[in-house]
């Protein structure tokens, strides 16, 4: 077992020699998590909107699944992404399987319910303020949920960044449905648990450090961009 | 209680030649009744208003009134009676030819110029001459760039005004837009309806100010406990209201 500040040491000379290896997973970590969020970014601020302008039978329904769906435990979707994607499964023969697309399906699932409730509050509260006056001006429905959308955007980079951070910092379904295949499927959080459980957590740590990193610059960056528009009262 | 709806419509426009929102009037309203949560707040209303002109709706508080305009816009739905512009039931294509200014005005989360553009591309005319017009006769051409909810109480209620108007309504309500408002404010308000008035566009206008509704009205609806007490022409009504109610509500009574 490495001393603790030692690993520390190791862990930012691998960081700033920009060790070749280290990047391509802090690449692939990248590139699966944000376009995971592209991908449940559409189709969940689409729900979100639509859950919040419409009342029809069953929304009440509708609403605790999406809120309970929040708190999907990952193994559960990489299992069941799993077993869509397997073989013997009913979406087997696109050989995603073991491949970063599937680990990009994996984690939008995860996330889609996160970004569908989250917004379906923002946007509700503005369309009650706004209600009214669209109903005033005849704004048809689509057009409601475009402008809500343009108007709570400050509000909804806050709930994209939950989405992403949940994206990035899961490992349990990116593992099953990834495989952890060193430069095929690796990514930070796979690598971390792999090189813990190997003893090497100079590496561990160092992909620890990046990921607290990631987290926090873009929480700074959205923070100072919320800020702004707070002044600008668009908040 | 009596039924004081006027034998004659009371029509105010100044020339025969009918504008544009003329197929609209007369405005019928019978029997319209509206309840929620098992109360019934507006009891079998009957009114007929023509074109042109401002009509004041005044009244207590409770009486009704903000109800009675949305129930006239279709913002609500009425729970029993009917309501008819020019014959017509109200429908999206009436609804589109109206447009109401509310007492808290709400601003979209943007510039005041994109508040003035969302209703112009709405009604598929953007344009940004337009859109400098509109604001030029709001006062609020040098502000187009800043955002619209850092405006003063009266600078967003004459956004407000500017923004139901770049919809070159026929039809105007107006729910006590002046009521929060310094007087200099109400004053650009008052101005401005009055002109959208002599443009032709019909207002009906809510008030519980007695200077404003003499300044305003051609017209005066009163209202109390979820009827109209009266309809009258403004000079009849502020010298000889036809109800013991609005009697005691000019003399700054409390009415029960």
């Amino acid at each position: 077992m490495q001393d603790f500040g030692e690993a520390f040491f190791t862990a930012f000379s691998l960081l700033f020699s920009f060790d070749a290896d280290l990047m391509e997973v802090i690449g692939l970590s990248l590139r699966v998590s944000l376009t995971a969020l592209l991908v449940a970014g559409l189709i969940g601020l689409s729900i979100g909107a639509l859950l919040a302008v419409t009342r029809f039978p069953g929304r009440g329904v509708a609403l605790v699944v999406v809120n309970s769906m929040m708190g999907l435990p990952p193994v559960v979707v990489g299992l069941i992404i799993y077993m869509l994607l397997s073989n013997a499964g009913p979406l087997g023969f696109l050989g995603l399987l073991y491949t970063p697309t599937a680990m990009i399906i994996a984690q939008a699932v995860l996330i889609l319910p996160i970004i569908a409730a989250l917004s379906r509050q923002v946007i509700e509260d503005l369309h009650n303020e706004y209600a009214d006056q669209f109903r005033s001006f005849c704004v048809p429905t689509g057009r409601m949920m475009a402008e809500l959308l343009w108007d709570a955007r400050y509000s909804l980079l806050t709930v994209m960044l939950a989405g992403l951070g949940r994206a990035m910092a899961e490992v349990g379904a990116v593992i099953i449905v990834g495989g952890n295949i060193n430069h095929l499927t690796r990514v930070m959080t796979t690598t971390i648990a792999l090189e813990t459980s190997k003893g090497d957590l100079a590496l561990a740590l160092g992909l620890g450090v990046v990921l607290l990193t990631i987290a926090l610059t873009i929480n700074a960056a959205v923070m100072g961009l919320n800020a702004t528009a707070k002044r600008q009262a668009y908040a | 209680m009596r039924d004081l709806r006027p034998a004659n419509v009371i029509d105010l426009r100044n020339t025969q030649d009918s504008g544009a929102g003329a197929d609209l009037f007369p405005l019928t309203v019978e029997d319209l009744t509206y309840q929620a949560g098992g109360t019934v707040l507006i009891k079998g209303i009957d009114l007929t208003l023509g074109a042109g002109g401002v009509t004041v709706i005044m009244g207590p508080n409770g009486a009704g009134k903000s109800l009675l305009l949305r129930l006239l816009h279709g913002l609500l739905e009425p729970s029993g009676g009917w309501i008819a512009w020019g014959g017509q039931p109200l429908d999206d294509a009436i609804r589109r030819r109206q447009a109401m200014v509310f007492q808290r005005a709400v601003m979209l989360r943007r510039s005041v110029a994109a508040n003035i553009d969302f209703v112009l591309r709405l009604r598929g005319r953007a344009d940004p001459a337009r859109r400098r017009e509109i604001l030029e006769h709001a006062g609020l051409a040098d502000r187009a760039e800043q955002p619209a909810r850092l405006l003063s109480g009266g600078e967003q209620q004459r956004l407000a005004l500017a923004r139901a108007l770049a919809t070159e309504p026929d039809v105007l309500f107006m729910d006590e837009p002046t009521s929060n408002l310094d007087p200099a404010s109400t004053l650009v308000i008052e101005d401005i309806t009055k002109a959208a008035r002599d443009r032709g566009t019909k207002i009906v206008f809510i008030t519980h100010d007695m200077g404003q509704a003499r300044r305003l009205a051609d017209d005066v609806v009163f209202m109390h406990r979820g009827k109209v007490l009266e309809h009258s022409p403004a000079a009849a009504f502020f010298n000889q209201p036809a109800s013991a109610e609005a009697g005691d509500y000019m003399a700054g009574k409390i009415i029960l």
